[in-house]
């Protein structure tokens, strides 16, 4: 199918010059009617806010990180706060931001909209499940305020039940919380899925967004519990003081590591595979054609989550599981590849021959291309039995998932944030601002995190707070880096902000995109459809956009 | 476009003929499901994944129970031997009663005998707090013969078992102290089993004070058929436990 014909067109519609007088934003007024709403939009935002904040939160931390590391001397702060700093980054990044990124925000926007229904089939569990986001997040700052917690966001046992005096219960009972916070969002996503489709909304016709979201929910499932009773008997340990997982009381720390590389592991894929998704979305709707491989991409999403279950072991090369099962275990690591490879080949060929424009959302995008092109890359080496060896524990390792979590998951947030946002407000944001965003995003992250490859490399280890001096210069390009990329961050934040009262009207469909969200108003009624809409044509069909009529537009929004 | 047809007020096909009858407002039908059917469907299948996410639950500390028991078999074996298995027997016994009358309590809902409905709810509760009666009993047991984990954990008698009257093998003071790790995980485990049996009763006395107001007598039966299925499954839950725990290498002469 050649798509070239079509323009995008960056204007209001005509038709809705205005923001809709009445919309899921200014439905009921009052505070009250946002902290006890069912409606999936409305949480959606409640998650966005709270998330952005944590995420500077987090961010702040990777801030002094970063200043500490300036210099070789330890002089801003002493090992043990340097510890307490890098594992609120991780702990707040990983539990706060990353996990409930994509999914808690722009799923629980989109998903019911894209299938056509109009609203998760658990209205109220994935209120509470906001709440208890909330609350784990409240521990896990009151565990930062008493004191800290230094064991790294892994919680590894033995240093974190015996040996170390520090708040691991409180930010442990915080992690243990969001967890459940995780599952309800996966088990909502899910019914939804299987239950709610509008009439003619078939498996495969369903957007991508859902079935890398469906993926991500499986592991959500599965995996979630693991953690929460891994986490249980850590606190138990140390509250009891018996050893499951103490070496000293009979129990066994790499008991601990399965267990917990049993969630970690796969929580990988619950932070990217959601961010695929917003790729596939905006790669499609900037090239104008249906994503290459449409069932490919849909089935390698559900084969990362269950690949992801069976690789565990590879975080565990160097503490002593046995040669045999560690070759095993290298082995199932680069078969995990494999599907994330079809979806960047995939999505190549989805460009190849599209008529390709770089909004904003799409050079987001390509920026998740290159760098987690490049994290992935490294990921297989470090599967490589041989080479994970030398490089683990060192920046190497700091550069690979920072590459494939940031580089990848925040660019793809960043992206689908875009994107969405005039569904989601009514209103664009100015392209100029937006663009440089993009582009110093992007320019920042590779200052910051390539001259980590070769601190790694050279053999510097994570987790210290002093270096030797010859590794100097490439730790102040990379905190200089880090400010670059601060800045990035801020960007958005403000003409985001501001785009909320001056922003141009965006109407129903700024980018000409395919998907049912597109052809309701911006931002939406809290019903989302008048009448639930009759789905008649793949994802992506991009003819049957040009063919529509308006007439069809009002049936449905 | 003209918005004015969606109506404001979100519940636009929620009517409950019944509840009317009764002056009641039932939360039967919801906004956002296009039919009772569905509802019904998605309200299901949501309890399967559910009982799923607990099952991995579980299923955690099930993983580190075999591999302990492989590790420290002969400590394992001796703890084990200290549980009382008639009080294990008659709980599980227990536990079997309340899940029967659960199923018919599932039944009397689906016929919509609301009478019937509310006296099998009230026999489950029955049986389901006697379960956590004896359950304490067991807990108390332990304290009093230093069997709980931490603190005033005594291991001589695993040492030493003659001089308390017992006729276990001895064991070297450091699989002795493998016991310990025995009774957490015992502690953990249905300690973990008991949680869910009081969350199940609470909701319990909840269910049956909604039925009591005749809410599940009108076909509308997803609460209380899911209920059912989340007590089998602790139900189910204890039906593991009570051999691995209790009965599994039982020797001779204990
Ligand atoms: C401005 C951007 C960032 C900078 C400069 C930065 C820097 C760092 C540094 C220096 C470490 C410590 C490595 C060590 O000593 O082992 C670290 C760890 C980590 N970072 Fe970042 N980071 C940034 C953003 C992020 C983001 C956005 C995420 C996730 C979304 C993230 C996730 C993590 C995690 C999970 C760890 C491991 C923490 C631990 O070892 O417990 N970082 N980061
Ligand atoms: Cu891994």
């Amino acid at each position: 199918m050649s798509a070239t014909s079509y323009t995008i067109v960056n204007l209001p519609d005509q038709r809705t010059a205005t923001i809709p007088k009445r919309n899921y934003l200014n439905n009921e007024d009052g505070l009250l009617s946002w902290l006890f709403t069912g409606d999936h939009k409305r949480i959606a935002i409640l998650y966005l806010i709270s998330i952005t904040f944590f995420f500077f939160i987090g961010g702040a931390f990777a801030g002094l990180i970063r200043l500490e590391l300036l210099t070789p001397q330890p002089d801003l702060v002493a090992s043990d706060t340097y510890n307490k700093f890098f594992s609120m980054h991780g702990i707040v990044m990983i539990f706060l931001f990353l996990v409930p990124s994509v999914p808690a925000t722009l799923g629980n926007f989109l998903i019911p909209i894209m299938l056509g229904a109009k609203d998760l089939a658990f209205p109220k569990v994935n209120l509470l499940s906001w709440y208890l986001y909330w609350i784990g997040g409240l521990f896990t700052l009151a565990a930062l305020v008493l004191g800290g917690v230094d064991t790294g966001w892994t919680f590894t046992t033995p240093l974190s039940t015996h040996y170390l005096n520090t708040h691991v219960v409180t930010a442990a009972t915080g992690v243990f919380i969001i967890g459940f916070s995780s599952i309800f969002t996966g088990l909502n996503f899910i019914v939804t899925i299987h239950r709610m489709r509008a009439p003619g909304m078939t498996w495969f016709r369903m957007p991508l967004f859902c079935w890398s979201n469906y993926a991500a929910s499986i592991l959500m499932v599965l995996g979630t519990p693991v953690l929460a009773i891994t986490l249980v008997l850590v606190a138990l340990e140390r509250l009891v003081g018996i050893g499951v997982f103490d070496p000293t009381k009979g129990g066994d720390p790499l008991l601990f590591q399965h267990l917990f590389w049993f969630y970690s592991h796969p929580a990988v894929y619950i932070m990217i595979l959601p961010g695929m998704g917003v790729i596939s979305e905006v790669i499609s709707t900037f090239s104008r054609k249906r994503v290459f491989g449409y069932t490919a991409v849909a089935f390698s999403s559900v084969a990362i989550a269950l690949f992801g279950f069976f690789v565990w072991a590879h975080h565990m090369f160097i503490m002593g599981v046995s040669n045999y099962s560690a070759l095993v275990f290298s082995l199932l690591t680069m078969l995990v590849a494999v599907p994330s490879a079809i979806k960047i080949f995939n999505w190549a060929f989805t460009l190849q021959k599209g008529s390709i424009t770089f909004e904003t959302p799409m050079l987001y995008a390509f920026g998740f291309l290159g760098l987690f092109t490049i994290g992935g890359m490294t990921g297989v080496f470090l599967g490589a039995l041989g080479m994970d060896i030398h490089l683990t524990e060192t920046y190497f390792i700091v550069a690979h998932f920072h590459f494939v979590m940031v580089g990848g998951m925040l660019m793809a947030f960043l992206a689908g944030i875009h994107f969405w946002w005039p569904k989601m407000t009514g209103r664009m944001y100015p392209e100029s601002l937006s663009k440089l965003a993009a582009v110093t995003t992007f320019i920042g992250f590779n200052l910051t995190f390539l001259p980590q490859f070769i601190l790694g490399y050279l053999g510097m280890p994570r987790r210290y707070h002093a270096y030797p001096p010859e590794f100097q210069v490439l730790n102040v390009l990379s905190t200089a880096g880090a400010t670059v990329l601060g800045v990035g961050y801020m960007l958005p934040l403000l003409y985001l902000g501001w785009s909320l009262k001056y922003g141009a009207i965006a109407g129903n469909n700024p980018w000409q995109a395919t998907g049912l969200e597109w052809q309701i108003q911006s931002p939406p009624l809290t019903e989302n459809f008048i009448e639930t809409p009759v789905v008649d044509h793949e994802a992506y069909d991009y003819e049957w956009l040009a063919h529509k009529t308006a007439q069809e537009v009002t049936t449905v929004g | 476009m003209d918005n004015a047809i969606v109506a404001t007020h979100p519940h636009t096909h929620e009517t409950a003929v019944a509840a009317e009858h009764e002056h009641i407002v039932l939360p039967q039908h919801r906004h956002h499901f296009e039919t009772k059917e569905q509802q019904r469907e998605a309200a299901t299948f949501g309890m399967w994944l559910f009982l799923l996410t607990e099952i991995m639950f579980f299923g955690g500390l099930f993983f580190a129970y075999l591999l302990y028991r492989n590790w420290y078999h002969d400590a394992f074996v001796v703890s084990s031997n200290q549980l009382s298995i008639p009080l294990g027997a008659a709980n599980t016994a227990i536990l079997i009663t309340s899940g029967f009358f659960m199923a018919l309590g599932v039944w009397a809902a689906e016929v919509q005998k609301k009478g019937l409905l509310v006296l099998f709810l009230v026999l489950t509760t029955f049986f389901g707090v006697a379960f956590l009666g004896i359950k304490a009993v067991e807990y108390h047991e332990k304290w009093e013969k230093h069997h709980i984990p931490g603190a005033h954990f005594d291991v001589s008698e695993f040492i030493n078992p003659q001089a308390y009257g017992l006729k276990e093998k001895p064991l070297a003071p450091d699989m002795a102290q493998k016991t310990q790790v025995f009774f957490f995980l015992y502690f953990a485990m249905t300690g973990m089993h008991a949680f869910h049996m009081i969350l199940g009763v609470g909701l319990l006395f909840w269910l049956t004070w909604r039925a009591n107001r005749g809410e599940f007598s009108s076909g509308y039966v997803a609460p209380i058929e899911n209920f059912g299925l989340y007590w089998h499954f602790v139900d189910i839950v204890w039906l593991f436990l009570f051999p691995l725990l209790y009965l599994i290498n039982r020797h001779p002469g204990s």
